[in-house]
C-alpha cells in the first residue's frame, strides 16, 4: 500500500437526491437551493456522512475490500457543494500487528471539509 | 435509549453502493458477492448510517434532550466496524447520549451507537458528535 495516495471524486448536480433516497436524509439544506440559503448557506450543501463515505472509499479500494476498513473518525469543517472536485488524501503514519494508521482529509476548492480523519486499515493481503 | 431494528435489503444496499460511487462487485452483484463468500450483497462500511438512522434519529430529536435541531451541525463522527453486514441481515441499534459538554458557547451532545446482528455479533459501534451553536 502507498504512503500517500489521494481519490478524487466530483458529486455531480444530483448526487444529493440520489444520497437522500438511499441514506433517508431529506433535510431541504441538501435538496433546496432557496431554502439552504433561507438559512445562510451559500446554496444546497453535500451530506456530511457522504463525503465521510468517500473517505471511507478511499480507504477501502486500497484496502481490499469493505471488510478492510476496521475504523474511521472525522471531524466535518464547513460545508460541501455538488459539481466541485474533492479530493481526499490518506497518508499512512503508522503500521501495528498488520494494520494501518492513516490520516486523511477531504479538500474541496482549498478548503479541508473533512478534517483530523483517522482511519484503522486492515489490508486483505496483509500490511 | 432508543432501539430500532433495520432490515437490510439488497436493492438498498446496491441503491447505496451506486450513491456514495462504489464500483466493487461485492456490493452490486450477489454472484460475486457469494464468490467472496457472502450470503448476498455486502454492504460499504459507510452504510452504519443508513441502519443506524432510526435508532440515532430519534434519540437525537428525544425532546428530553432539548436539542435546538435549527442550530444544530454535525461536528464528528467515528464508527467501528465489527461483521460484515449482508442482505437479508436484520440489525439492531440501541442509541443512547453519552455525554454533553459546553466549550466556547457552544454545546456538545455525544450519542454513542451499537449495532448488532441477527446473530448477536457486533457490526458496528459509532460515536455522533453534534454542535448547537
Amino acid at each position: 500500500m502507498d504512503e500517500h495516495r489521494s481519490l478524487s471524486v466530483t458529486p455531480d448536480r444530483y448526487l444529493t437526491y440520489r444520497y437522500a433516497g438511499a441514506s433517508g436524509d431529506f433535510n431541504p439544506i441538501h435538496l433546496d437551493d432557496e431554502f439552504a440559503r433561507s438559512v445562510g448557506l451559500p446554496s444546497r450543501i453535500l451530506h456530511g456522512l457522504w463525503t465521510m463515505s468517500q473517505v471511507a472509499r478511499a480507504q477501502t479500494e486500497a484496502g481490499g475490500g469493505p471488510e478492510s476498513l476496521r475504523s474511521l473518525e472525522v471531524q466535518f469543517r464547513g460545508m460541501g457543494l455538488p459539481e466541485r472536485e474533492i479530493t481526499i488524501s490518506s497518508t499512512v503514519r503508522e503500521e501495528r500487528d498488520g494494520e494501518l494508521v492513516i490520516r486523511c482529509d477531504a479538500e474541496q476548492d482549498g478548503k479541508r471539509i473533512i478534517r483530523n480523519g483517522e482511519a484503522v486499515v486492515r489490508p486483505a493481503g496483509g500490511a | 435509549v432508543t432501539r430500532a431494528v433495520y432490515a437490510v435489503g439488497r436493492e438498498k444496499v446496491r441503491e447505496y453502493a451506486y450513491a456514495t460511487g462504489e464500483t466493487d462487485p461485492r456490493h452490486l452483484d450477489p454472484d460475486s458477492a457469494r464468490a467472496a463468500g457472502y450470503a448476498d450483497v455486502v454492504a460499504p462500511p459507510m452504510f452504519a448510517a443508513v441502519y443506524c438512522a432510526p435508532a440515532i434519529g430519534p434519540a437525537v430529536l428525544d425532546p428530553e434532550v432539548g436539542i435546538d435541531f435549527a442550530r444544530m451541525v454535525h461536528g464528528a463522527q467515528r464508527f467501528e466496524w465489527g461483521d460484515p453486514v449482508v442482505a437479508g441481515d436484520e440489525i439492531t441499534t440501541v442509541a443512547e447520549l453519552e455525554e454533553r459538554s459546553e466549550r466556547g458557547g457552544l454545546n456538545f451532545f455525544v450519542f454513542r451507537t451499537i449495532s448488532t446482528n441477527q446473530d448477536g455479533a457486533t457490526v458496528s459501534e459509532g460515536r455522533w458528535t453534534n454542535i448547537v451553536r
